[in-house]
């Protein structure tokens, strides 16, 4: 018995509304951001969206979690962020893919932390 | 990574992503609820459906907006990294979505309901067809329930040989974080057979 079925039918008629990124660094949905300099208020020329933003991530968080908390959709949160990382005022925090054998000690290190916390 | 002043004062943390996969109602918010510090949290993303008919591409593109909803956790594995798990948008007609999760995830977890097998096709196809990341396949007992063996179950679903197949509980914290700790496990040794010598 098999469930297999013809390959490759799949259609994508959607697409992703805003997922533009300025940004040379991956801003993906794990990716965690900081405000450059958390002690600054938020510049009064940002949209009121970019200024919750940068008020948010005076704790490090992801681009889900700022999503999220801040009730806006991922991909307009994508493109804020990365506007905001572009005026040098948010930071973009390195993103382990775990793809390639150079960080299998970044793995290494997950792996240890989930031995510790589920015994 | 490091290319900008302002980062220095920054203490370096880092973040990697598991994507938890399955059919509707196999039991990805439950797993990703029980192995999260955090109560699962659903976030939308907003998809534009673009105009499908190939042969009026000279009327007016129709664009539909639909949200798609998706709930992740999150795990702080040490002091500088965290590990979040995001559970696929479970209507199989959003691959879109799944492409944007799955690019730059350590690995995958495809939750199997085993009552009903057929609804994890999709999702293991995808899988097996891209490649592009390791996965595992964690088999969802409801009740107990052991209607078909490990092996019967990846010969149904033409699982790899080398990807590990395990039973699980998702509903529990333990049973839920072997399977995320057999994911790293064998994302690793995937990476270890492509390394090269020396
Ligand atoms: N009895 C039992 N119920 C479960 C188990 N796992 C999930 N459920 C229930 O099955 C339903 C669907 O699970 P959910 O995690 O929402 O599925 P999802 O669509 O894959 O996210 C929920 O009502 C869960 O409480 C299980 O192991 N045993
Ligand atoms: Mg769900």
């Amino acid at each position: 018995m098999s469930y297999r079925k013809r390959r490759g039918s799949r259609i994508r008629p959607y697409t992703f509304t805003g997922g533009r990124t300025r940004s040379r660094h991956p801003l993906m949905v794990q990716t965690l951001v900081s405000t450059a300099d958390p002690s600054n208020d938020p510049p009064a020329k940002l949209m009121p969206e970019s200024q919750r933003i940068y008020v948010l991530c005076r704790e490090t968080r992801s681009v889900a979690e700022v999503s999220a908390e801040l009730k806006i959709p991922l991909g307009v949160a994508q493109v804020l962020l990365s506007d905001l990382a572009e005026l040098g005022l948010v930071y973009i925090h390195p993103t382990i893919t775990g793809n390639s054998p150079s960080e299998n000690q970044v793995l290494e290190r997950a792996l240890r932390g989930l031995e510790r916390l589920f015994q | 990574m490091v290319s900008n002043d302002y980062s220095s004062d920054i203490p370096t943390k880092m973040s990697t992503k598991i994507v938890i996969a399955g059919g509707f109602g196999a039991g990805k918010t439950t797993l990703v609820g029980s192995v999260s510090e955090i109560p699962a949290v659903t976030t939308e993303a907003v998809m534009t459906e673009a105009s499908i008919g190939h042969d009026d591409i000279s009327a007016t593109p129709h664009k539909v907006t639909t949200t798609v909803a998706m709930d992740f956790g999150r795990i702080t594995v040490d002091q500088q990294l965290i590990m979040y798990m995001f559970g696929t948008p479970g209507q199989t007609r959003f691959w879109f979505m799944w492409d944007d999760l799955v690019r730059g995830a350590v690995g995958a977890v495809v939750v199997v309901d085993c009552r009903r097998l057929a609804e994890s096709f999709e999702a293991v196809d995808y899988f097996e067809t891209n490649r592009r990341i390791p996965y595992i396949v964690a088999l969802n007992r409801f009740d107990g329930q052991l209607e078909y063996t490990t092996e019967q179950v990846r010969e149904a679903l033409e699982v790899s040989p080398s990807v590990p197949i395990l039973d699980f509980d998702a509903r529990d914290r333990s049973s839920g974080g072997t399977v995320l700790k057999t994911l790293l496990r064998y994302a690793l040794s995937t990476n270890a057979a492509a390394a090269p010598v020396g």
